[in-house]
């Protein structure tokens, strides 16, 4: 059995703990927004945070997770970093929405460690993460956005140097 | 808990609705066959006017739509379609996704049945939703005029309501929907453009919501009592069938049901698919060698040495043969496009039971007309016992217009009579895929002595999409009310047409056979291969490798010709203005003649597909053989915009995905096997890699052409342009990352 928490439900799994972390959540758990893409840590569909740090479930063994706290997709709208995905919405992003999930995770990550980031860092975190209807002109967007939302200021953001 | 979005809503309501009405109100009102469609009454205590439109008496008006939402953003522009006819709030309508049904076959006459593809979604949808919408609406006006006993002319509809504004009397839509089934009116006159309130405008993607909290329901999160998941051991190599296999060892593992043959291979069936894809490993299979001659050396050589031979005459003007005789120039090149995979992100997969002589199927499917037909073939059911639930899909670029995988999950569900739900790893999605096909293309051009272009050949060698499927094709369109011997007959007749040479797939030529430069002696040839390569419809299909062809080529005359290659097009589309606008609105907007930092080259591409006219201009930088695309300034004339963020998008994302496979993308072949597995090998492009994209609409009042792929094919040959001008050496092979390491 092991214990783990995930958007602040505790629960405990029955399963050997070399199995990915991702399919726990999806098939163990229900929890089917965080999303299989490549099983090989490539594409970033499955990216949840643990103890805050983002985290490919698909290449982490669930028994790495034991006693931790695990955050998903599902549990953002609770939390002040809704602001991430009110601005995906405002700047239409998605498309097929399947790496979404994912994007998402990692621009709440990015954003934590950067809270104004640049063009550069936003590429330099982003980059792990595939989308294949190539959404990019539009997550980079969502950031900024983002970004100015969870500052509060309003205030635009420093212009960036163009390529 | 978070607010259900509109397209979870929906779903949930088609469940509903089909439960709550004998035999399912939405199976019901798509019922197959010649009888006429079922419509306009009142069903299951809602208000069925058509095949798009149900409206309830709790107001809730809900839009069923039948070209499927895989990115494109077809929730978005057919809502609004319907929304401005209708007269309400596009954010207002339940979306419901249209189950399988010959009412929502796609009127194209290339496509006739239920599909979606060809950037035909808004084209096709635009007068029949409208009118749809606009009929319904008159219905709701009598209903309302009928009950208040006023002239139907004095009433008003607005924001979801009747009014009669001289009285103030007003009522919902929902409170005339019941009543509303016994009017009768005619098709009234559609709005004219001036009085649009929802068309032309940015309306927020409906779908979005849903998409960044994780309830969208694609087809690998069905969930359902008792769902088992299975996986398939697959052929090594194309063509290699099973001899033999040992399950056993699997079987012992927890939560293994079943170890199965199917027709591709050994499907493990398991409580999930974790379970299931642990214990394959377990499986001992034994597989012929297959195809092991299938090399992608050898089948370039192969391809090339078709080009020696005449294909079938797809467009002769005028007389290739005099020109290029009488020409002081002749040029000629050849240019080559691997195999591509789709590499959607959702990797294929779909869901069945079998029960009672019936079929349920929950898939991400682009084509529930091909997808029904199949099931029946496999099955023997009746149409009416084959209900198909549409998922959200992560990803579709052509890949689901064939419909494998459903029938996979059909297959395994008529054998093991338990609900269940095929998943592909990414390695049987990198390594199964039906594939954009490879070409190798012969281009001459005959210029004059001052530099006229006189003469243009193009020669392309490459597999036919519809000839490899003709057959299921064929046994979709015809219908089921013909004796299904003659079904049959009809279809195996297409299909001998079409591998015959007798019909030649019109997909294959695209962006090749149709261009519109005006030059006096035009010839192209389709010089069709069978190679037992599974291929299919790539976004752009055929211009995908033609217009890279052809573009490139282009300016490669031009540079023998001392042209400029933006002059040189412009001056051979004087008679095309539409295809003219577009090129010299690209050429401005990116600064065609002004200078460049060195190292840094510009390149100009246009063409008309989907009859959407298009033209891109990128800015490269090239330093040795690393090259970088970092401005593509794209002008576009795709007719009446619906939204013109969801042509923005498009255009954005079809040049990312253009990009990513022009520069990187190849399946390559070696003892019949694919050598590409995952996104290591078969790289997808990635943020840093994305250029800035600008978008510059031609405003236009002619009718809707298509959006979703014309972005995609300028994307190579206006790299590849630019590589020329940087280096004065031409690209003629993609990936254009392999081009220019041979290169060196």
């Amino acid at each position: 059995m092991i214990s783990f928490t995930v958007n602040g439900a505790h629960h405990d799994v029955d399963v050997p703990d070399d199995v990915p972390l991702l399919w726990v959540l999806r098939e163990e758990l229900g929890l089917t927004g965080t999303k299989y893409g490549c099983g090989i840590a490539l594409c970033g569909a499955c990216t949840v945070h643990l103890d805050g740090k983002p985290l490919r479930s698909c290449t982490t063994r669930v028994g790495e997770v034991a006693g931790k706290e695990v955050t998903t997709i599902e549990g953002i709208a609770a939390t002040p970093m809704r602001a991430v995905q009110e601005a995906w919405i405002a700047h239409s992003t998605p498309q097929c929405g399947y790496c979404q999930s994912g994007q998402i995770m990692s621009a709440i990550s990015l954003l934590k460690a950067k809270p104004r980031p640049t063009d550069a860092e936003i590429d330099s975190v982003m980059s792990a993460n595939l989308c294949r209807c190539a959404t990019y002109v539009r997550i980079r967007s969502a950031i900024h956005l983002a970004a100015e939302k969870l500052a509060g200021d309003g205030a635009p953001k420093e212009p960036d140097p163009k390529p | 808990m978070s607010e259900p979005s509109p397209s979870d809503v929906g779903r949930r309501d088609v469940l509903r609705f089909g439960a709550a009405a004998a035999g399912g109100l939405l199976v019901q009102i798509a019922v197959p066959g010649c009888a006429p469609p079922r419509f306009g009454g009142v069903r299951g205590g809602v208000f069925v006017p058509n095949a798009w439109l149900i409206i309830s008496p709790d107001d809730r008006v809900t839009f069923v739509l039948d070209r499927v939402e895989m990115g494109q953003g077809t929730t978005t522009s057919h809502a609004q379609m319907v929304a401005e006819e209708l007269e309400i709030d596009p954010a207002r309508l339940v979306i419901a996704t249209a189950p399988a049904g010959r009412a929502y076959d796609n009127p194209d006459p290339l496509l006739l049945m239920q599909v979606t593809g060809g950037s035909t979604s808004v084209r096709t949808s635009y007068e029949p939703l409208r009118a749809a919408a606009a009929t319904t609406r008159e219905l709701l006006k009598a209903a309302a005029a009928r009950r208040w006993g006023v002239a139907v002319t004095s009433c008003v509809a607005d924001n979801g309501a009747i009014t009669h504004p001289s009285s103030g009397r007003t009522a919902r839509y929902g409170e005339l929907a019941i009543a509303a089934a016994n009017e009768r009116v005619a098709v009234p006159a559609l709005k004219p453009a001036s009085a649009f309130k929802w068309i032309g405008k940015s309306v927020p993607r409906l779908d979005a919501p849903a998409k960044v909290d994780g309830s969208t329901i694609y087809g690998i999160d069905v969930k359902l009592p008792g769902l088992l998941t299975a996986v398939i051991l697959r052929a090594p190599a194309i063509g290699a069938k099973l001899k033999g296999f040992d399950g056993s060892a699997a079987l012992r593992e927890p939560g293994v049901s079943h170890v199965l043959a199917v027709p591709t291979g050994v499907a493990v069936v398991a409580s999930s698919y974790w379970r299931a894809r642990r214990a394959s490993a377990l499986v001992k299979v034994e597989w012929t060698e297959g195809a092991i001659a299938l090399d992608t050396e050898r089948l370039r050589a192969a391809f090339h040495a078709r080009l020696r031979e005449p294909g079938k005459v797809l467009r002769a003007d005028g007389s290739v043969a005099r020109a290029e005789g009488e020409a002081a120039t002749v040029l000629e090149a050849i240019y080559e496009t691997p195999y591509l995979a789709h590499a959607t992100l959702e990797p294929q997969n779909a869901t069945a039971i079998v029960k009672d002589g019936r079929c349920e199927v929950w898939a991400p499917s682009q084509s529930f007309g091909l997808a029904r037909e199949g099931i029946r073939r496999l099955t023997g059911f009746a149409y009416h016992d084959i209900v198909m639930h549409q998922t959200a899909i992560g990803g579709g670029y052509g890949r689901r217009l064939a419909q494998d995988y459903v029938l996979e999950a059909v297959t395994i569900a008529l054998r093991i009579k338990k609900p269940v739900k095929i998943v592909w790893s990414r390695e049987d999605d990198t390594t199964h895929d039906v594939y954009r096909p490879m070409s190798v293309t012969q281009m001459r051009a005959g210029l004059s002595r001052d530099g006229t272009l006189t003469s243009w050949f193009e020669r392309m060698a490459c597999q036919s999409i519809i000839g490899q499927i003709a057959e299921e094709w064929g046994q979709s369109i015809v219908p089921n009310s013909l004796p299904l011997a003659m079904k049959s007959l009809a279809a195996r007749g297409a299909a001998t047409l079409y591998s015959g040479g007798a019909i030649t797939d019109p997909s294959s030529l695209e962006g090749g056979r149709d261009i519109a430069y005006a030059i006096p002696n035009i010839e192209a040839e389709f010089a069709a291969i069978n190679v037992s390569v599974p291929v299919g419809w790539w976004r752009s299909i055929g211009t995908s490798n033609n217009v890279f062809a052809v573009e490139a080529f282009f300016d490669e005359v031009a540079r023998a010709a001392k042209k400029d290659p933006f002059e040189m097009r412009r001056d051979l589309l004087a008679h095309a203005p539409r295809a003219r606008r577009v090129l010299e609105l690209a050429a401005e907007k990116a600064g065609w003649t002004t200078a460049l930092k060195p190292g840094v080259a510009r390149g100009i591409a246009q063409t008309t597909v989907f009859g959407t006219s298009i033209a891109q201009v990128a800015e490269v930088t090239v330093e040795g053989r690393h090259v970088r695309c970092h401005r593509v300034v794209v002008a576009v004339d795709c007719g009446k915009v619906i939204n013109p963020d969801l042509v923005r998008a498009q255009i954005e994302g079809g040049v990312g995905f253009g990009l990513g496979a022009a520069m990187s993308q190849e399946i390559t072949l070696a003892k019949g096997r694919v050598e590409q597995s995952n996104f290591h090998d078969y790289p997808s492009l990635r943020m840093h890699e994305m250029p800035v994209v600008e978008v510059h609409i031609v405003p236009s009042e002619e009718p809707p052409t298509g959006i979703g792929e014309p972005g995609v094919p300028l994307v190579a040959p206006t790299i590849a342009n630019a590589i020329l001008r940087a280096t004065g050496r031409p690209v003629r092979r993609l990936p254009i990352r392999r081009a220019m390491e041979e290169a060196k």
